[in-house]
């Protein structure tokens, strides 16, 4: 089953590296992680999207609470949550074919941030079944290159 | 509690929560009026060690400690120089565990920090406070590739509770408070601070109070009332209990409350290596040690009990064996400070996370007095079919005879260092401990070289004990250099060798499981008698069986370090012994202690 784990870490030197340390050392597969800045000026939140039986997702959260400088940790399983991810995708588009991709592109809610001669570049935000099935539509045309994050979630206010 | 209550450990333990109280304490001169106090980094190091009440240290010299080492020069602080810095984490860890301290040891970059890594590993493993500083090359040559620089925080980050590196003179004093917090508290462990050699020189004004900054460092003791008492109440259901006791006891400094607790409910006790000493192993309701080696009643016990009370203790695979049929009738209680260790590796019924102490006391008041007349009748049986017992009609010297003779000749009373092998599981089941901090074996990690320099750390802590490292000739060999140590500082520590000429545990394997091929198991060892005396220590070999006794008092009446070499059975094997992937009840060797009887 898949966990999104949320964590509040001390902006401090080496916090990644104890986090991604603590996953290997204890055999924890990692989907995907993204780090980034709070509201707080000292916190950085990491969300880590992992695969594994209760069990393991339940290690994966005491051994996260347990690193000194992880402050708070949440695992959003079973609880409405947003979640999203973010692409950039630069999809082959000669002349031709170009109102069919933006069709998709509308139909997707994506952006078009950038064009060349050959080329368009897609921004495109949403959960990512979403992401995924964009990708698909995509292939028939060509795609040229893909920059992901991996999913960053907030607990609905319910 | 049987154990004597002005026992050196004991003692010292008292002295811990002294320790304690003061880490939380905010600095002298944080109360004074604001007058600039401009300090060096090295001696904000050395005054903030003082106030965390840091008396004695190890700790070896390099070029980018040498500020430190010299505001050490001058302080109030025994400072103990080993001759490789392994040896000195291990005499840290071993201080530490002898007297219930946070142990400090020091080390200069590169070498001398990587030096460090299998000590933090070995306290790490076994949960042992402990400060350790390494000096760092200045912070501009930092991730140059410098002269002894090495990554010192990434390398040494999977072995210690915590660590990091201080690159500002001002985060120093703070940074040095916090590492005791967090070495101390909660499941104890190692902490390592790395500190660049221009922050040791820089000045910054310390009249600021510095105080602890640690936003993800919580400690529940308490424990939840609902589920402390949901234990209580399935203990005094239960008609088989058995109490599995872990060395977070002995960190909890709670071996009176254990102690109280299984009288007031009536609970047979069995400890892991770690744990021992921490109940008297001479009380009838002593399970003594259970798991891979352990004796064959507890692990009959466990293994048939229906409710298992396990405290400070992690169900490590050398205790559970397989661990699918590991306590399988049994309601498994499970009382431990770390939440992370609670259904890491078998199913837990009722966790209680909390501070050994303040649970146990809590339990006690809970708990009700059964006889439970059945269940130690059974246990009274195996105790008395499958007693640790050995050939003592053999000619040759057995190992375990020497160790049960130190054990007569001491009265139980030395504090017991190890090797690791077969000569620390004898040491373990035929020294009969009786109080906690005792017994100092290298438990999770199982590090060979262990013994002697933990034995100096521990007769550095506890000068008035005896203090005896029973080792294995191979271990022996991997620290020797110690012995030179022991020698400076003049500390009576004995090293009794159960030399076999093997690095036994494994030829026991080999001969178990491959053939008898003893590939590679078999070392040429120096004569110990020689090289003891060449470092300046006392030496002398014993191969006579009628002679053990006469060493064992020689040994102990030594004033010096003293190596006693004792030629013991080349192939003796550890019995009962629970190969691997098989459950603790079914145990290889009772034919064999049976047809001793
Ligand atoms: C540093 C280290 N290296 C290797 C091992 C693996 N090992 C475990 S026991 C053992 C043999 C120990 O021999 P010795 O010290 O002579 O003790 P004995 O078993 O003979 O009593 C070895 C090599 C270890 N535990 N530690
Ligand atoms: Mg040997």
């Amino acid at each position: 089953m898949k966990h999104i784990i949320s964590a509040l870490v001390e902006n401090k030197p080496g916090v990644l590296a104890h986090v991604a340390g603590m996953f290997a050392a204890r055999a924890f597969n990692i989907d995907s992680l993204v780090v980034g800045r709070t509201e707080d000026i000292n916190l950085s939140r990491m969300t880590i999207v992992v695969i594994g039986d209760d069990k393991v997702v339940e290690q994966v959260r005491k051994q996260l609470a347990k690193i000194v400088p992880v402050v708070k940790v949440q695992d959003f399983v079973g609880q409405p949550v947003v979640a999203r991810d973010l692409m950039l995708i630069a999809i082959s588009a000669p002349a031709a074919k170009r109102p069919e991709i933006f069709a998709l592109i509308e139909m997707f809610k994506g952006k078009v941030v950038d064009i060349g001669v050959k080329l368009v570049m897609v921004e495109i935000s949403g959960p990512e079944a979403k992401i995924e099935a964009f990708i698909n539509v995509c292939k028939p045309y060509g795609i040229k290159s893909v920059a992901r994050t991996g999913t960053i979630a907030m607990p609905r206010q319910i | 509690m049987s154990s004597k209550p002005n026992s050196p450990a004991e003692s010292a333990a008292k002295k811990k929560t002294k320790t304690k109280a003061k880490i939380s304490a905010e600095p002298k001169s944080a109360k004074k009026p604001q007058t600039k106090q401009m300090k060096t980094g090295a001696q904000i190091i050395v005054d903030t060690l003082i106030e965390q009440g840091v008396d004695t240290m190890f700790g070896y010299l390099g070029g980018v400690v040498l500020p430190l080492f010299d505001r050490l020069y001058d302080a109030p602080i025994n400072f103990i120089i080993p001759r490789h810095e392994q040896g000195g984490c291990h005499m840290a860890d071993a201080y530490a565990r002898a007297s219930g301290k946070v142990g400090v040891v020091v080390a200069t970059s590169g070498p001398g920090a990587c030096n460090l890594v299998t000590g933090l590993a070995t306290a790490m493993m076994d949960s042992i406070p402990i400060v350790a500083l390494t000096g760092q090359v200045r912070t501009t040559l930092i991730g140059n590739d410098a002269f002894q620089e090495a990554d010192t925080t990434g390398i040494t980050r999977p072995v210690t509770k915590y660590n990091c590196i201080v690159k500002d003179v001002k985060d120093l004093a703070r940074t040095i408070r916090e590492a005791f917090h967090i070495a101390s508290t909660g499941r104890p462990g190692p902490v390592l601070i790395d500190i660049p050699v221009d922050v040791q020189v820089e000045k910054c004004d310390t009249s600021e109070p510095a105080e602890l900054a640690l936003p993800g460092y919580k400690i529940k003791p308490h424990g939840n009332s609902r589920q402390i008492s949901q234990a209580a109440a399935a203990i005094n259901k239960s008609e088989k209990p058995v109490l599995y006791v872990g060395g977070g006891v002995i960190s909890a400094n709670a071996s009176k409350e254990l102690t109280a607790f299984a009288e007031k409910s009536h609970l047979p006790v069995t400890m892991t290596l770690l744990a021992l000493g921490c109940y008297d192993q001479s009380k009838p309701e002593s399970l003594d040690m259970l798991g891979m080696h352990g004796s064959a009643y507890a692990n009959y016990a466990v293994q048939q009990a229906d409710c298992l009370i396990a405290i400070g203790a992690r169900f490590e695979d050398r205790v559970t064996g397989k661990i699918k049929a590991f306590a399988p009738n049994a309601k498994i209680i499970h009382i431990d400070i770390d939440p992370a260790s609670i259904s890491k590796n078998v199913h837990v019924d009722i966790p209680v996370v909390g501070d050994a102490k303040v649970i146990l006391t809590e339990l006690t008041k809970e708990v009700e007095f059964r006889q439970r007349k059945e269940w130690f009748a059974k246990i009274a049986e195996w105790k008395k079919k499958f007693p640790f017992r050995y050939d003592n009609n053999s000619s040759v010297i057995k190992p375990q005879y020497v160790v049960e003779e130190i054990c007569r000749q001491t009265k139980g009373k030395a504090i017991i260092a190890t090797g690791v092998g077969q000569n620390q599981m004898w040491a373990a089941q035929f020294y009969k401990c009786s109080v906690p901090r005792q017994f100092i074996s290298s438990g999770g990690l199982g590090t060979m070289g262990f013994g002697l320099p933990a034995a100096i750390g521990a007769q550095i802590a506890m000068p008035n004990a005896t203090v005896i490292d029973i080792d294995g000739d191979n271990s022996f060999n991997m620290t020797m250099t110690e012995l030179s140590t022991a020698v400076q500082y003049k500390l009576p520590i004995k090293v009794c060798i159960l030399n076999n000429g093997y690095m036994g545990m494994v030829r026991q394997w080999q001969e178990l499981f491959y053939n008898k091929r003893y590939a590679m198991s078999h070392i040429e060892n120096p004569e110990y008698e020689k090289l003891a005396k060449a470092l300046g220590a006392e030496g002398f070999m014993v191969d006579k069986k009628a002679d053990v006794a006469a060493g064992v008092k020689r040994m102990l009446d030594e004033k010096k370090p003293c190596v006693a070499d004792f030629r013991v059975e080349p192939e003796e094997n550890v019995w009962p012994m629970v190969p691997a992937g098989k459950g603790i009840h079914e145990m290889d060797g009772l034919d064999i202690l049976e047809s001793m009887a």
